[in-house]
């Protein structure tokens, strides 16, 4: 197989989606968290000033990258339908796109 | 007429990196949607992609530092809370809360601002990934050509709505 016509593995690509997805997630489910929780509010003001938003981005960047590394690495070298990973993506996202939105959120208070 | 260093910032913050992160954004939306082997020579194909390794990359980082500034350096500003007696217009989150026909610019819409805001860095940097790490092949693989689109898309929307509330937020109270 030449150069040219050498497919590149789908699970990297797959990862980085996912990864995003999982990022997503963990942003809705930190900041309905902090509604919920007064403890998990005060813990995530790691920069007062910011207060508990600075904990929410802290904790969705950490598991955002965390996870590209860790599926990244597992699936290095495997094929992953992207269509599929798109799906999984969508729904992430889509979970932690609705846990950020005030009328969301603010029905656990 | 001069601009204090609270707005120096905040212009910034909302102008100088949103109309960075439009710029490339659209750069990169035109080129991912004509990154198609008919429409393009192997060559052409070849040099639209180094180009749109750019324009992602930097949309991508331009929407991080834009999300990162806005949260430890405008808002805090935007957050501090007042003093008693003290003029609640240098404090935009008081000043918004004491009037109740204000007050949903705060409740919804710096709530919301605040947190959607950072799905965008979240989801430009996949974008980046995808085109920096499978280049050429977008041409050929119109599915992941379209996916990376609509993460494109997704992210940029994410980041219209969290601009369209500052700007809207800032006309009512402005950082000063």
């Amino acid at each position: 197989m030449s150069a040219d016509t050498k497919t590149i593995k789908s699970g990297p690509g797959a990862a980085a989606m996912i990864s995003a997805g999982i990022g997503s997630l963990f942003l809705g489910l930190m900041t309905t968290g902090a509604v919920i929780s007064v403890d998990l509010k005060n813990a995530l003001s790691l920069y007062a000033p910011a207060g508990p938003l600075s904990g929410k981005t802290t904790v969705a960047f950490a598991a955002w990258l965390l996870s590209w590394v860790i599926l990244g690495t597992i699936w290095k070298d495997k094929d992953f339908n992207f269509s599929r990973a798109f799906t999984i993506t969508l729904i992430l996202v889509g979970i932690g796109f609705l846990l950020t939105f005030p009328p969301i959120f603010e029905a656990f208070e | 007429m001069a601009l204090t260093a609270k707005e120096i910032w905040a212009v910034f913050h909302g102008m100088i990196l949103g109309g960075g992160f439009l710029l490339s954004f659209s750069a990169g939306l035109a080129g991912l949607y004509s990154l198609r082997q008919g429409w393009l020579s192997v060559d052409g194909i070849k040099e639209r992609v180094q180009r749109m390794k750019w324009y992602t990359s930097i949309m991508a980082v331009i929407s991080f530092l834009t999300v990162f500034s806005g949260t430890y350096l405008v808002y805090p500003w935007y957050r501090a809370t007042a003093p008693e007696g003290a003029d609640l217009a240098l404090y935009p989150r008081n000043f918004l809360l004491a009037d109740p026909n204000l007050a949903g610019w705060h409740t919804f819409g710096m709530e919301w601002k605040e947190h959607v805001a950072w799905l965008s860095p979240i989801l430009a940097f996949a974008v980046a990934y995808l085109v920096v790490k499978y280049g050429t092949e977008l041409s050929k693989n119109q599915s992941l050509r379209r996916i990376t689109i609509a993460l494109l898309i997704l992210a940029f929307a994410a980041a219209a709505v969290a601009g369209l509330l500052g700007a809207l937020i800032t006309k009512a109270a402005p950082i000063i």
